[in-house]
C-alpha cells in the first residue's frame, strides 16, 4: 500500500470530481479537514508517485463521437515484445499497451493495444496503417471490435477508484 | 460544443494546474475568463460529454489489483453469462468482442486472492473456462482523444 491515510481521505473526497469553484482545494479540504495548502501538497506528492496519472477532464467517448474502439492483439516473439511495445505506445493512435501472457491454444497474442476511431472504418484503416508503418505487419493480429458494452464500471471500482 | 469547448476538453485531459485558483491559471491559456471556464465546464458534464471533473487514479498503487478476463461463451448462452459475470461487484467493463473469446471483462479488487476467488466463482457457475491474463507490463496508459 503506498498510501497513507491522510492521503486515502484525500482521495475518498475526490472521486467524486473536483468542485466547480474558484478555490477547489480549499472546498476539498473543509471536507476532509485540512487546509488549502496541505490538500495542494499532497495532491502534489501523489501526482509525481503516479499515485494520480492526471488530473483534468474525463471525458464519455461515445458522447465524442468515438462510435469504434478495437483491441489489437499482436503474436510478437518474446525477445521482441518489450521494443515493440514501446514503439506501438508512442503512436497516436494507440491509447493503451500492455504486454500480457499467452493462453495457448486458444490465445497466442501477448501485446495488447487499444484503437478508438470515429467509426470502424476509421479503425481499421488506422490499424493497418500503424502495422505497416511500424514494421509490425508481418506477425500474426487479432482485431477484436467492441460489440456491445454490459458494464462501465463496477460499484466497488467506482468507489474504490476510478482507474484505466 | 463549439471550438471553445473543444478547445478545452484537448487542454485538460491532463496536467490541470494544482494551485490555490486552477481554473483561473487553467482558463488564463485558453484565453478565457475563469468564470467562462467553470460555467462551461458544468454544460459539458450535464451534457454527457464529460463523464467528471477529477483524478485519473492508478488503482495498482492502492494495494489493489485486477486483471483481465476472457471467455468463450456460446451464443445461446451469452446474456445467460453475462448476466451471472456482472453478478459480482469486482467486475467492471465487460465487453461483447467479435473473437471465439467473445467476452472481455476487468475484474478489481483489494486482494489478488479475491480477484482469483472472482474467477473461480464465474467459472462454476457458467461451467465455461476463464482465461486470466494480467498484464505483466504497461507501455503506455495515455487515453486522451481529440475532440
Amino acid at each position: 500500500m503506498d498510501v497513507n491515510d491522510r492521503e486515502a481521505d484525500l482521495i475518498g473526497a475526490l472521486c467524486g470530481g473536483l468542485p466547480l469553484v474558484s478555490r477547489p482545494f480549499a472546498e476539498l479540504g473543509r471536507a476532509v479537514g485540512m487546509d488549502e495548502d496541505e490538500v495542494i501538497a499532497r495532491l502534489h506528492a501523489l501526482s509525481t508517485r503516479g499515485v494520480i496519472r492526471r488530473l483534468g477532464v474525463i471525458v464519455r467517448h461515445h458522447e465524442l463521437g468515438y462510435r469504434a474502439n478495437a483491441m489489437v492483439v499482436w503474436d510478437i516473439p518474446d525477445h521482441e515484445v518489450s521494443e515493440t511495445g514501446r514503439r506501438l505506445a508512442a503512436c497516436p493512435e494507440v491509447t493503451l499497451c500492455y504486454r500480457r501472457p499467452r493462453r495457448p491454444p486458444a490465445w497466442p497474442y501477448t501485446l495488447f493495444t487499444m484503437v478508438h476511431g470515429h467509426d470502424r472504418a476509421e479503425v481499421e484503416a488506422a490499424i493497418a496503417a500503424l502495422a505497416v508503418r511500424e514494421g509490425v505487419a508481418r506477425h500474426p493480429r487479432a482485431v477484436l471490435f467492441s460489440l456491445r458494452r454490459f458494464k462501465q464500471c463496477g460499484a466497488r471500482y467506482q468507489r474504490r477508484a476510478a482507474a484505466e | 460544443m463549439d471550438d471553445t469547448d473543444r478547445a478545452i476538453v484537448n487542454a485538460l485531459q491532463g496536467g490541470f494546474p494544482i494551485t490555490e485558483r486552477p481554473f483561473a491559471d487553467a482558463a488564463a491559456a485558453l484565453g478565457l475568463t475563469e468564470d467562462e471556464l467553470i460555467g462551461r465546464l458544468r454544460t459539458l458534464l450535464a451534457d454527457g460529454v464529460l463523464s467528471r471533473f477529477g483524478p485519473l487514479y492508478n488503482a495498482d498503487r492502492f494495494g489493489g489489483h485486477n486483471t483481465l478476463a476472457a471467455m468463450a461463451v456460446p451464443e445461446e448462452r451469452f446474456d445467460e453469462v453475462a448476466a451471472l459475470v456482472n453478478l459480482h461487484p469486482e467486475v467492471a467493463h465487460n465487453y461483447r468482442r467479435d473473437h471465439a473469446l467473445n467476452m472481455w471483462f476487468v475484474v478489481a479488487a483489494e486482494s489478488l486472492d479475491r480477484v482469483h476467488q472472482v474467477l473461480t466463482e464465474v467459472q462454476a457457475r457458467t461451467g465455461l473456462p476463464v482465461y486470466d491474463m494480467p498484464k505483466s507490463r504497461e507501455f503506455r496508459i495515455g487515453l486522451r482523444l481529440e475532440a
